[in-house]
């Protein structure tokens, strides 16, 4: 990327959204450059969907401003921004076809009826439903619904696509197959989209770039792997699944000590900030595929000793619990590498000093 | 298990109401039906008889006249009341709930008002020496002060006035089911708000639009009281020409063949409106 793309792509600036006395979204800054594939992420009510609204003009901010390629568009009313939007229930027109819904920002621009229609094939042979313009959009199935509601966004071809959890209403399988095609649209077309989920899955697998939110401000921000290895806290570790969460206290360098035993952690660093003062407070994440499981008791760096008190086959994994002195520890490990014990057992675990993130409260 | 049932249990629920339909409302009917055949005796009463000339009245050119301004004013006052009513009643429904309650409650207070006395406050209003325009005279608008009634405006105004709340509790059901993206999708593909209002919310409430039409049209070609206090024999409607016929003139076969005339012009009216509905809905 050339300096020119410092500016360019939507910046957002010191935004805040107040609702009486409720405040839903706090100081958000951000920048999302152009051609990339945002995930605002958290759960409901954390203001993803607000935030998604102010950057659509639907919502005005409470303070901030926000700007797309250098120009301030805060104050431009939705109808003239030219983003493409798609509504969690889709909001078809209900009494206009498929091809009428598509083309509907095209008749409102005043282009003529052949162009229209030229358009409107292209675009359902774009979201794979060629030949379906004269159908009733009552006549359709969830998935078409989703479809006809994309191509319906990118008539105008925006410079923004907006998608707020178009997806939620789908069972899994269709959800899944939408999923791929969606982000292989916005590959093709190159067009900065920002989807808004709860589904951590959804966007650790979708996005270049994922907005981690909760209580209407931004936990973090990164590629998807950089929050997956490095959580800012332990809010983000939770929210994106990873469920080894020990309180630990700091003993001077890299060394900690956790639930009465002595570490090292050699990890990366936590995303933001350096590392706390000895004697301080903090919390150890690691992922359950990077934790190591033995029979019996054994002592070690980086090992705790606990009992197993429960054993979870789920098919595809082996999820095993170990409390170790009133915290729990879970490993998963595959089938193959299934560790020999059961419910009741001693058993060890080891959390390799690598694999340890320190996330500060 | 209801097939086990005997079947006369099945039906005897149905007795109450086949007999209250029956005495309050078919017995009746079928009375005003027979003595609309009826011969007509000058100056008295009226005798059983089987003749059309009750119907072929209608065919005079006076009659003629009556209809056609009871349909042209049932027409301009569903038209105006419609027109006013859809938008109040959508941005009422964009209001929040507590707002809406309170508008409703207003509304719905207006019509616990009797017609009686909702048209003699309008004669005073439109009349000359206490009207509406003596205040225009007061404020330079006029130079004297004008009677407005008798006359076609005032019977429309007092109209559309009764039927505006009717109007709004007609579409105030589909209105607040719409919901808040389908306007707001219509902004993200660049229609301002009154775009958005005639491409979007209009033609998707058109079955809406077409009901409350029909509703206040039947309602108003029916209406008596508002015609006859504050129009002239001009003025008139069938329902006060029924009136007329059966109170002052004691032509009780004629008021019956009017009467009869008025509920089939009505019926015909609501049945082509489900037609165009049935239509839609195959097409749809």
């Amino acid at each position: 990327m050339g300096l020119s793309s410092v500016t360019n792509g939507l910046v957002l600036q010191g935004i805040d959204k107040r609702y009486g006395q409720v405040l839903a979204v706090s100081d958000v800054n951000l920048t999302l450059p152009p051609g990339q594939f945002v995930c605002f992420l958290g759960p409901s009510g954390c203001g993803k969907t607000t935030l998604l609204r102010i950057i659509a003009g639907l919502e005005m901010p409470s303070a901030g401003r926000v700007r797309l390629d250098d120009k301030d568009i805060t104050d431009r009313p939705a109808h003239q921004r030219n983003f493409g939007m798609v509504f969690q229930s889709l909001a078809l027109f209900p009494h206009l076809s498929v091809g009428e819904n598509i083309a509907y920002s095209l008749r409102i621009r005043g282009v003529d009826r052949a162009a229209r229609r030229r358009k409107v094939e292209e675009l359902l042979e774009l979201v794979r439903m060629p030949g379906l313009a004269e159908r009733h959009v009552s006549q359709l199935s969830g998935g078409q619904r989703q479809r006809v509601a994309i191509a319906r966004a990118l008539a105008l071809e925006p410079k923004l696509f907006l998608l707020d959890e178009p997806l939620s209403a789908l069972d899994a399988k269709l959800r899944e197959a939408m999923q791929v095609e969606l982000r292989l649209l916005q590959k093709r077309l190159g067009i900065t989209t920002i989807l808004v989920t709860h589904d951590q899955r959804e966007a650790m697998t979708m996005s270049d770039l994922v907005v981690v939110m909760d209580q209407g401000r931004v936990q973090q921000v990164g590629p998807p792997l950089d929050i997956y290895r490095r959580p800012a806290n332990s809010f983000v570790a939770q929210f994106i699944g990873i469920s080894n969460l020990l309180p630990a206290v700091m003993d001077g360098g890299d060394r900690l000590t956790v639930a009465g035993a002595l570490f090292t952690v050699a990890g990366e660093r936590p995303a933001s900030g350096e590392r706390p003062m000895s004697g301080g407070r903090v919390t150890l994440s690691i992922r359950p595929e990077d934790v190591h499981l033995f029979a019996g008791t054994q002592t070690g760096p980086n090992r705790l000793p606990g009992t197993v008190t429960f054993v979870r086959d789920v098919g595809a994994s082996v999820e095993t619990y170990v409390d170790v002195g009133g915290e729990t520890v879970v490993q998963v490990a595959a089938p193959k590498d299934r560790p020999p014990v059961s419910a009741g057992d001693m058993a060890t675990v080891e959390l390799p000093a690598e694999s340890c993130v320190l996330l500060r409260e | 298990m209801s097939e086990v049932r005997p079947a006369s249990g099945g039906l005897l629920p149905l007795i109450y109401p086949s007999v209250m339909l029956g005495v309050f409302f078919l017995v009746p009917f079928g009375i005003m039906l027979a003595v609309s055949f009826f011969h007509r005796i000058e100056g008295g009463f009226y005798e059983p008889a089987f003749e059309l000339a009750n119907y072929q009245r209608f065919l005079s050119a006076f009659f003629l006249e009556a209809l056609g301004i009871s349909l042209l004013i049932a027409g301009m006052t569903a038209v105006i009341c419609v027109v006013l009513g859809f938008p109040f009643t959508y941005l009422l429904t964009r209001l929040r709930r507590r707002h809406q309650v309170l508008w409703l409650v207003l509304l719905l207070s207006v019509l616990s008002l009797s017609e009686v006395i909702i048209g003699f406050t309008w004669s005073v209003l439109l009349s000359r020496t206490a009207g509406l325009s003596n205040l225009l005279v007061w404020i330079g608008l006029m130079e004297r002060p004008d009677a407005w009634t008798p006359g076609l405006t005032a019977v429309t105004l007092g109209l559309v006035y009764l039927g505006l709340p009717y109007t709004v509790l007609v579409l105030y059901p589909p209105l607040s089911r719409l919901e808040p993206d389908i306007p707001e999708a219509a902004r993200t593909l660049g229609a301002s708000p009154i775009r958005t209002f005639f491409t979007v919310i209009v033609p998707g409430q058109r079955r809406a639009i077409l009901s409350a039409l029909v509703m206040l049209f039947v309602f108003t070609l029916g209406a008596y009281v508002i015609p006859q206090v504050l129009g002239g024999p001009p003025q008139w409607t069938l329902a006060v020409r029924i009136t007329d016929q059966a109170l002052y003139q004691s032509n009780l076969p004629f008021a019956a063949a009017m009467a009869i005339f008025l509920m089939v012009v009505s019926l015909g009216l609501i049945g082509l409106v489900l037609l165009l509905g049935r239509e839609r809905q195959r097409a749809a």
